[in-house]
């Protein structure tokens, strides 16, 4: 077991920096999960903590070790990649143990971990096999029980669950999660699918093009996004957004008013800016409502509904240019082509200033 | 759907490349059990009672360096193809897998390789080996070939290198195994189908030919099978009873090394390492 400090981190192939001053602490037994769209940096950067790329600049601390110039071998960790990488030409058995040899392993505590590892996760039908003749679900469970033998400090999964049909990710999810709580080990997990992140995290790192936008527990995100773009990430479906400009302004409040968007009152705590600056409001789906909001109206006609049974997304258009998506829940959705009036409470609004900054709101 | 008259042209084009390749070798294994009139008096006929017979056989198996020649041939095909398959291998693995100073410069200098061929260095060979005391000697035969067979080898297997999924050498290393056993024991089984077809392209040149232990060895203990039948093929007289025996004789064990190996061709081995 074993924290995992990353310090004024920096990656980048010739002039192109794919991480920048990446700063983070793991704690022992978390489970963070890194996420964002391809090309953020976040694989990048769980390689370079396995040791696989290497460091520009700053510094990875295992534990109290300095591990820049280790060996993926020396760093104690373990890795479940993405396709797998099982050895093809070995049975699920010496997968498992062909790393141990090389540690100079007695061969009973191989034998010893190799059944613990089986036993947990029901591989012991299938030790004599070869990879090709099991199924994707279980090749992942090879390759993690892989990970578990060689008892690292800290477990790295680069998007373990990428390959697998929707049904299995489902499962293998919620296996990785028992393992998590019976393993208690430090694990990292990159992957893009925000359920993943949101159900399997601790805390969550959301990155962006090599920068962490945020780091937060997954409902921490969810309801208090510091910045557009984790606002506009997590969550299915995105967040709306809405253009409108400060109106008034006094010592508490804020009247904000945009296109479509009737003029309200917020209680904001820190914005600086004048009257007649330039701010983004946000609401989810799920949290504009038929009726019985406060503070936030808007009103349009129904475009497009998708009906899911116990919800549905009304595609909704206020203005030739505003368009957004409301969840109506229960069966008395409306028709495309109704008129529609929706309202949101002012504790779900989420209102961000001209560089994307969060604007608290009392 | 391929019309019929595609798949029937097809064929006969193919039927009658395969009979162009192998009449010539069907007429030399017939001809060496016919007697050396019936040889000459109706050299297209198959050997029937009166001209079946086995003297090309008793001579070259029973009067000449014959076994030595073919022992010689044995050692420097398989000599040789081991060496190009071993040094191959590992050279293509370190200029795919490891960039240091100077890689793409030593890349570029083995494919020339490719595209010079090694004869042209024939007196330079020739001067060396003598200098170097390894004139008439089969280790000279295995250096020259080991030369003229890497460039191609390490072209071909650079490319099914590119191929194996590179997360399978990080699954190695995070394993903690140890580079050289990363090649052999991950990246070399599963490189066996490229091995084979190396080994095949490497040893048929190797075994046929006649330009090196020509100028390389002088001795009749250093000769091989190609240069040991030309002494049956004389200024005035030609003993084609033995020529076509030894040559026949001469087939036998490249095709039966190129039948292990081809049973090696089949790919599709990496399926079930990754997806």
């Amino acid at each position: 077991m074993a924290t995992v400090r990353i310090a004024k981190l920096n990656k980048s192939y010739g002039d192109a920096a794919i991480l920048r001053d990446i700063d983070l602490s793991v704690d022992d037994g978390e489970f963070v999960v890194l996420v964002g769209p391809s090309g953020c940096g976040k694989s990048t950067l769980l390689r370079m903590i396995a040791g696989l790329d290497g460091v520009t600049s700053g510094d990875i601390f295992i534990g109290e070790r300095r591990v820049n110039d280790l060996e993926p071998a020396h760093r104690k960790i373990a890795m479940v990649f993405q396709s797998y990488a099982l050895y093809p030409h070995m049975n699920v058995k010496k997968n498992m143990t062909f790393g141990l040899k090389f540690s100079g392993m007695a061969q009973p505590e191989m034998d010893r971990r190799v059944a613990e590892a089986a036993r947990m996760l029901r591989l012991e039908p299938l030790l004599e096999r070869r990879p090709r003749d099991l199924s994707g679900g279980q090749r992942q469970r090879v390759a993690i029980g892989r990970a578990i033998v060689r008892e690292p400090d800290v477990f790295l999964f680069d998007e373990p669950l990428s390959n697998l049909d929707a049904a299995l990710r489902v499962s293998t999810r919620v296996e990785i999660a028992k393992l998590h709580r019976l393993l208690g080990a430090t694990m990292i997990y990159v992957t893009h699918d925000q359920i993943e992140a949101m159900t399997l995290a601790d805390r969550i790192v959301v990155m962006n093009h090599g920068l962490i936008a945020q780091v937060g527990k997954p409902l921490d995100l969810y309801y208090h996004p510091a910045n557009l773009f984790v606002a506009g990430f997590i969550g299915s479906p995105a967040m709306n957004f809405f253009d409108a400009s400060v109106a008034a302004k006094n010592a508490t409040a804020v009247t904000i008013s945009g296109p479509g968007v009737a003029a309200f009152d917020a209680a904001v705590k820190n914005f600086s800016g004048p009257v007649g600056a330039k701010i983004k409001i946000g609401v989810r789906p799920e949290h504009l409502l038929a009726e019985g909001g406060s503070g936030f109206k808007i009103a349009g006609a129904v475009e497009l509904v998708e009906r899911l049974g116990e919800t549905s997304y009304a595609h909704v258009r206020a203005t030739p240019e505003v368009a957004l998506i409301a969840e109506i829940r229960g069966r008395d959705a409306p028709n495309a082509g109704d008129p529609i009036a929706l309202s949101a409470h002012e504790r779900d609004l989420h209102l961000f200033d001209e560089r994307g900054e969060r604007i608290a709101i009392d | 759907m391929r019309s019929r008259y595609t798949i029937f042209g097809v064929h006969v084009i193919l039927l009658a490349y395969t009979l162009l390749a192998t009449l010539p070798i069907l007429l030399v294994i017939m001809n060496s059990f016919k007697s050396r009139n019936a040889i000459f008096g109706s050299p297209l006929s198959p050997p029937n009672a009166d001209t079946f017979s086995l003297i090309g056989y008793t001579k070259v198996l029973g009067k000449s360096h014959f076994v030595t020649y073919l022992l010689n041939s044995m050692i420097v095909t398989l000599g040789s193809m081991g060496l190009v398959l071993l040094f191959g291998a590992m050279a293509a693995w370190a200029l795919t897998e490891y960039k240091f100073r100077g890689s793409t410069l030593l890349a570029l200098f083995l494919s020339i390789g490719i595209m010079v061929p090694i004869r042209l260095g024939s007196v330079a060979i020739v001067a060396m080996m003598r200098q170097s005391g390894l004139n008439d000697t089969l280790t000279a035969l295995v250096l020259v070939y080991v030369a003229q067979g890497l460039p191609m080898a390490i072209f071909i297997l650079s490319e099914f290198i590119e191929q194996i999924p590179k997360d399978l050498r990080d699954a190695a290393r995070c394993d903690g195994v140890p580079e050289t056993r990363i090649f052999f024991e991950v990246i070399a089984p599963l490189l066996r189908p490229a091995i084979a077809t190396v080994a095949v392209f490497t040893m048929v040149p190797v075994w046929n030919d006649l330009w090196f232990p020509l100028i390389l060895t002088s001795s009749d203990s250093t000769h091989t099978i190609t240069l040991g039948v030309q002494q049956f093929v004389g200024q005035y007289t030609t003993d084609w009873n033995s020529v076509l025996s030894a040559l026949s004789l001469a087939i036998l064990p490249i095709v039966v090394i190129y039948v292990i190996f081809s049973r090696q061709l089949i790919a599709g081995l990496t399926s079930g390492a990754v997806k």
